[in-house]
């Protein structure tokens, strides 16, 4: 009985984003960025940079990961998590894509499961 | 005292060396003068053939460029054949009139082909193999393709053939005797060779003896026919049998002359104060053609315009065939003899063939095929007349295996005396090059050939110079030195820029599939660095991948530390208006931006906007007529510039004017790394000129033209590029150095590294001397002009990438919850 309740919100679709690149969705008071790989995966991220709130959505988008602009912190696309020497984290969300339209769900964020 | 007058007559390589010792020695003791009957420069001889090939350019082999005479006082008369000497006045005069009087001559005229008496020698189309000019022929030739016949199977002829068979020609080699390269080679090893150069398309015909040269009409080159009646078809004929010593003048002024220019032990002919150097010389009965004996010579004469005492005793030598793909080393004297015995190895299925030739125990001769890796190592046995006896037995497998267990390559180079010769053009030995390995600190090739020309000349020795620098560093010396650039691939920027030209790669997959990338869509350092190669090298063939920009250049404004953007439009050379200013007052006003600044470069930045007002404040500036300032642009940012003539009471020329010329010439421009530029109307340099990427500072003569400058992270003056009188030359040559820049540079390098890394003279003799170059170098900058020149500002308002400025979404609280 751990089914999850998920608040799937369609958010546009897949060719709104360019491969390997990102786009912003804005919620209240929080920017989400969403990215698309060069092999079409789709991932969520807040647009925060852990180090020093860099808008990921700007970065370049590279073999799963997002290159920070202002530091040039490497981001996982999937956890949110810092790679290589640097620590942090920023909050990432569950994305479905079902016939190339995006929904994403913004009331579970990787960090929270 | 003031200084003694030398003169030399001829400008090849073994005066170019004997200058190199004697300023080594003595710097300051003589006031030189050079004739040259070649309208150049000193360039290596010995690689005509890479040239002739393709695999190198004339500039790749150029030893002494204009600035070494420069630098070393020497006067150097181009175009200059001398035609008389008065061996009592002590003068020298040149067909074109100078004369210069000396106290020291030294006469190095070279050699002359020999041309065969054949009927039809005097026709168009028949060449030698001598000098760049016959190269250059030859090149043209083989743009027109046909068939070139090569009459000579020597060392030359052969290298001619391989060369004019790489440039697309189809080719026939004549040789007179019955197997090739007879002088050097034993007669299995000339069957290699011949096979070797069957396989490669090249017509081989032995012992043909040729007999006419059939012409047309037009009296250009049609067949050659030879002995026995038969006749091939040829457009170019290249005369390659050999060189005789060319003695005339010496002979026209009375000197002691046989088959060459007679000289003594010290290398003085019968005049005292008259050297001769080269392969004009006749020395004990020996004409040498070869570059070694003639550096040795060099370095007697030297010694002895130095009051000095060096005696030349003649020269054992060796040969390399300089053609890629075939490794083929002769040394020493292989006659056969009752007194001789030979050892020799044949491995078929390898195409090794070696032999060695013994007298009393001592190797008076080598000759090895297909692998000439101990070629050095036997030589050294030759000159030392090292007793063999105790290793006969495996002598032939090479150095590895004397001494019980093969050694590894590098053990046996450390093994070697101090006194083995590494580099045979040079007569660099391994003392030399370990001792300035030590000293001077080098870590690398290019280290060693910098400070020993080892390995600078012909390049066969590179192999032991490296497991030298092996030998001699240990583990610190990393061969692989090139740094990748990135961790996607092990290729260095350079290895990937000369790979995207030569294997023709237009687009980021290609070039991460061709030069096997290690991930599988790269990274955010290598992805903006091969985007910036592939733009400026197919400018109008490459579609921009904007996804593997910078944010930046994406979105032609600069990110700021809160992810706004600064705003900074186009200040023609710093020029502004009172329509401009209000503009940008009003669209300060009109978007609420908190900041505004002027920048170093004379513009105005605009700090704080919030992205999604881009386009709407580019809008407001463009109806002002502001285009992009491009000041987040790896490409040409400003020209800063003072008021010059228009105002300023010292301004020598319109420097204003200049500066708005070459901006809107050149913006638009992308570059390896920003591009800040600036004009000084005098030498006063209000416009800091001399510490830009490029500056020009006027003066009333014309322009005087810096660069390498630098006044960030490092801080370093401009370097002089030279001086133009009009502003349009002043253009051509800036545009033709960005051009260079923009071809050579590794991404985000700046110029001023660039320039360190290419050496300035090179720069300058690319750009200031070589019209043709610069010329080339500035109608490329032109033609991706056509591509570049495209205000991104009006592109993006009229709708282009409009993702870029919006949100995809904007949910409400509710949605989501």
């Amino acid at each position: 009985m751990n089914a999850e309740i998920r608040n799937w919100i369609q958010i546009g679709s897949l060719e709104d984003i360019p491969r390997q690149g990102a786009r912003c969705v804005k919620t209240g008071g929080m920017t989400v960025a969403v990215f698309r790989t060069a092999k079409d995966d789709v991932f969520a991220l807040e647009d925060k940079c852990p180090h020093k709130k860099g808008p990921l959505s700007q970065g370049i988008v590279h073999d799963g990961c997002v290159t920070c602009p202002l530091h040039n912190w490497v981001i996982s696309l999937e956890t949110g998590t810092a790679q290589g020497a640097d620590e942090g984290r920023t909050l990432a969300f569950p994305v479905r894509l079902e016939d190339s339209r995006i929904y994403i769900d913004l009331s579970h964020s990787h960090e929270a499961v | 005292m003031s200084k003694q007058k030398l003169v030399i007559v001829g400008n090849g390589m073994a005066p170019g060396r004997m200058l190199e010792y004697l300023f080594d020695k003595n710097p300051d003791a003589f006031e030189v003068t050079i004739f040259n009957a070649e309208p150049r420069v000193n360039y290596n001889r010995l690689m005509l053939s890479p040239v002739l090939s393709g695999e190198k350019t004339y500039e790749d082999i150029i030893t002494h460029g204009d600035d070494w005479y420069g630098e070393h006082g020497v006067t150097l008369h181009k175009s200059a054949r001398v035609s008389d000497i008065d061996r009592t006045a002590k003068t020298v005069t040149s067909e074109n009139g100078v004369t210069a009087s000396y106290d020291k001559l030294v006469i190095a005229t070279g050699s002359d082909p020999f041309i065969i008496p054949l009927p039809g020698k005097d026709l168009d189309g028949v060449l030698t193999y001598r000098d760049l000019d016959d190269v250059e022929r030859m090149l043209e030739a083989a743009r027109r393709g046909g068939r070139a016949v090569v009459i000579g199977g020597g060392l030359l002829g052969l290298e001619a053939a391989a060369g004019l068979k790489m440039q697309g020609m189809d080719v026939t080699v004549l040789h007179l005797m019955p197997t090739l390269m007879e002088r050097q080679l034993d007669p299995a090893a000339g069957f290699l060779l011949e096979e070797e150069f069957k396989r490669r398309g090249i017509d081989v015909r032995t012992k043909a003896n040729s007999h006419e040269i059939v012409g047309d009409e037009a009296g250009r080159v049609k067949a050659i026919r030879l002995d026995d009646g038969s006749q091939i078809e040829a457009s170019i004929v290249v005369m390659a049998v050999g060189i005789r010593p060319s003695a005339e003048l010496a002979r026209a002024v009375g000197l002691d002359v046989n088959r060459g220019v007679l000289v003594g032990d010290d290398m003085r002919t019968s005049d005292e104060d008259i050297f001769a150097l080269g392969e004009c010389v006749e020395h004990r009965s020996m004409c040498y053609g070869l570059v070694a004996p003639l550096y040795e010579m060099a370095g007697v004469i030297a010694e002895n315009l130095l009051e000095g005492s060096a005696e030349y005793t003649g020269s054992a030598t060796a040969t390399k065939l300089k053609v890629t793909g075939v490794d083929l080393y002769s040394a020493g004297d292989f006659a056969e003899g009752e007194d001789r015995e030979e050892i020799v190895l044949r491995d078929a299925s390898a195409g090794v063939y070696k032999r060695l030739v013994l007298k009393d125990n001592v190797i008076v001769g080598a000759v090895l095929y297909g692998e000439t890796s101990d070629g050095p190592w036997f030589f050294d046995l030759i000159k030392k007349k090292t007793d063999v006896s105790e290793m006969r037995e495996t002598l032939i497998f090479g150095q590895a295996y004397q001494g019980g267990a093969p050694l590894d390559p590098t053990a046996a180079v450390a093994a070697l005396p101090d006194d083995a010769e590494i580099c045979g053009c040079n007569g660099i030995c391994k003392g030399k090059i370990v001792s300035a390995i030590s000293e001077k600190g080098l870590t690398n090739l290019d280290g060693v050939r910098a400070h020993t020309k080892a390995s600078a000349s012909c390049g066969t020795c590179t192999g032991l110079v490296e497991q030298l620098l092996q030998v001699t560093l240990g583990d610190s010396y990393n061969p692989a030195a090139v740094t990748p650039m990135c961790g996607c691939t092990h290729l260095g920027h350079d290895d990937v820029r000369r790979l995207i030209k030569s294997k023709e790669l237009k687009t980021i997959p290609a070039v991460m599939q061709e030069l096997e990338w290690t991930s599988s869509g790269g990274c955010a350092k290598c992805r903006p660095a091969l985007n910036y190669y592939l733009v400026s090298d197919w400018p109008d063939e490459y579609a921009d991948d904007y996804q593997s920009r910078f944010i930046n250049e994406r979105v032609h404004a600069n990110i700021q530390k809160d992810g706004t953007y600064s705003v900074v439009p186009r200040m023609w050379g710093g020029m502004t208006s009172s329509k401009e200013l209000r503009a940008i007052a009003d669209v300060v006003d009109k978007f609420n931006i908190p900041a505004v600044k002027c920048t170093g470069g004379q513009r105005i930045d605009m700090l704080g906007i919030k992205k999604e007002d881009l386009p709407a404040v580019w809008a407001d500036l463009g109806k002002a007529g502001f285009v992009s300032g491009q000041a987040y642009a790896k490409g040409l940012r400003t020209v800063k510039t003072c008021v010059g003539t228009d105002w300023c009471r010292f301004g020598t020329q319109d420097s204003t004017g200049l500066g708005i010329k070459i901006e809107k010439f050149m913006w638009g421009s992308w570059t390896p790394a920003k591009l800040k530029l600036a004009v000084s109307g005098c030498p006063r340099n209000c416009a800091e000129a001399t510490c830009k990427d490029i500056g020009i500072i006027c003066v009333d003569s014309g322009f005087e033209i810096h660069f390498a400058g630098a006044a960030g992270l490092d801080i370093k003056g401009t370097e002089v590029l030279g001086q133009v009188k009009t502003e349009e030359e002043a253009l051509e040559h800036v545009v033709a150095l960005a051009q260079m820049y923009r071809e050579q540079g590794h991404y985000l390098e700046r110029i001023y590294k660039w320039a360190k890394r290419i050496g300035y003279d090179e720069i300058r003799r690319q750009i200031m001397d070589d019209a043709d170059m610069r010329t080339a170098y500035f109608n490329r900058f032109v033609h991706s002009q056509k591509f570049a020149q495209i205000d991104p500002w009006s592109e993006r308002v009229s709708g282009k990438d409009k993702h870029e400025f919006n949100p995809m979404a904007v949910l409400s609280q509710e949605a989501a919850e």
